[in-house]
């Protein structure tokens, strides 16, 4: 594994710069944390490293050939399976019962056949991130992954994203530093209106 | 629960025993006020020429041939719908070029594609070319819909997890797409047996429904006329009750990771 590198990224909207120039290294390994107040571009750089979007200039190191697995700003959830077949949809190698074990952690145990769109907005949001670490990547790209939580209940899965993420390539997104606290991200890059 | 969804099920359904038998009461007087049987045979004499056509192999045989056409037509035009508009959803160039003949087949009456469909080919197959045609603009206008309209987040989140092509079409795409399908489906099915019936009327192949249609006509045998009418809404029935149950059950298959 490599460091991730950004050189001077820039990326507009219908003429509105949303990025300028932006550099940065993520460390390969480590949790990197990714601050900047609303329309500060968190989740439009976010989308250039998922590949979504093209930097109007800049380069990127380091990212081609990675696995990715990602938290979004939505569950992105399919509502008619259940959290184990939306979590076995991407990775089907994985046994069912590894699956709840991973659910119970986080408190989901009980409704692994229930379809998503009965379950609770945070219950979702669990299943969303459990989607997430249960895959087999080389980078983690978390938008916002706790919002919505109750605090018990956040404190309780960002110990178990830390631990199941711990050695990865991680990109945290997130207004609340306590979370990159918890996540223990070696570096916070603040991300300015442009 | 289960009473909750059958007392449901009971509210949703559109047809009413007690306003058939309204209909039918309604038909029986209009058919005793005019007291004459080639103008409107009533429900019992129709009843009992059915009785009398079912007993017969000629009857069964001249289903089974429509039947086959008509379900044949329905199928193919499905399976090529769907195709058709996968390949159009994916590439500009084939939407662009389909849509005037879909525009075509949706606006041309189906008497003109019945008389050129005779001076081209003979009428043996006539219902399958006409039921496919009128099914085929139905199938693709409504799975292309359903296309277009798949969860674009969804398929982003496929993306960034690597998930096979197989596996986007058949756990984001196609529980998105089944629903317009469903409906699709539902307005076809009506419209290949009203076009396919009415192309073996026009063409009298022999051993069809419409042979029989046609020669009631002749002959001005309305009880025989209105026997074969109540097996065709019979057979459509039966054909959309089947064609639900597989859907059904593809919903189900498709819910299973």
């Amino acid at each position: 594994m490599q460091d991730i590198i950004l050189d001077r990224i820039s990326k507009s909207f219908d003429g509105k710069k949303v990025l300028q120039d932006f550099s940065a290294t993520f460390p390969a390994g480590k949790v990197s944390c990714i601050m900047a107040p609303s329309g500060g571009g968190k989740t439009t750089l976010l989308r250039i490293l998922m590949g979504f979007e093209t930097p109007d200039s800049g380069q990127i190191k380091g990212l081609n050939g990675l696995k990715k697995s990602a938290v979004f700003q939505e569950d992105r959830l399919c509502a008619h399976l259940s959290p184990i077949a939306n979590i076995r949809l991407i990775t089907p190698l994985l046994a069912r019962a590894d699956v709840m074990k991973a659910m119970t952690t986080v408190g989901l145990q009980g409704c692994e056949d229930q379809p998503v769109h009965e379950l609770s907005g945070g219950m979702r949001r669990r299943v969303a991130i459990l989607r997430a670490l249960l895959c087999d990547y080389d980078i983690l790209l978390l938008d916002e992954p706790f919002k919505g939580l109750d605090m018990e209940t956040k404190s309780r899965v960002m110990q178990d994203t830390a631990r199941r993420s711990a050695g990865r390539t991680v990109l945290l997104v997130t207004h609340d530093a306590t979370e990159a606290e918890a996540m223990y991200a070696g570096q916070i890059i603040l991300l300015e209106n442009n | 629960m289960i009473s909750i969804t059958a007392a449901k099920m009971e509210k949703k359904r559109s047809i009413r025993i007690w306003a058939v038998l309204v209909w039918l009461l309604i038909w029986q007087l209009a058919s005793m006020a005019l007291n004459k049987e080639f103008l409107l045979a009533s429900p019992l004499r129709v009843l009992e020429r059915l009785g009398q056509l079912a007993v017969t192999a000629n009857f069964w045989a001249s289903i089974g041939f429509s039947f086959l056409r008509i379900a044949g037509g329905f199928f193919l035009a499905a399976g090529a719908g769907i195709l058709s508009a996968t390949l159009s959803a994916r590439f500009r160039r084939v939407q662009e070029l389909l849509s005037p003949l879909i525009l075509a087949m949706k606006t041309i009456p189906v008497a003109s594609f019945i008389i050129l469909a005779l001076i081209w080919f003979s009428s043996r197959n006539l219902a399958v070319l006409i039921s496919f045609l009128m099914v085929l603009p139905v199938i693709y206008t409504n799975v292309l819909s359903g296309i277009q309209a798949a969860d674009k987040q969804l398929l982003e989140m496929g993306k960034v997890f690597g998930l096979s092509a197989g596996r986007t079409i058949r756990y984001l795409y196609v529980p998105e797409v089944l629903p317009f399908f469903r409906s699709g489906c539902n307005i076809a099915l009506g419209l290949c047996w009203k076009s396919g019936i009415a192309a073996e009327v026009i063409g009298v192949p022999q051993g069809s429904i419409g042979e029989h249609l046609q020669q009631a006509k002749i002959y001005l045998d309305t009880p025989d006329l209105l026997a074969w009418t109540l097996v065709i809404v019979l057979v459509c029935i039966t054909f959309e009750k089947l064609v639900q149950l597989l859907l059904n059950r593809t919903s189900k298959a498709l819910e299973r990771v």
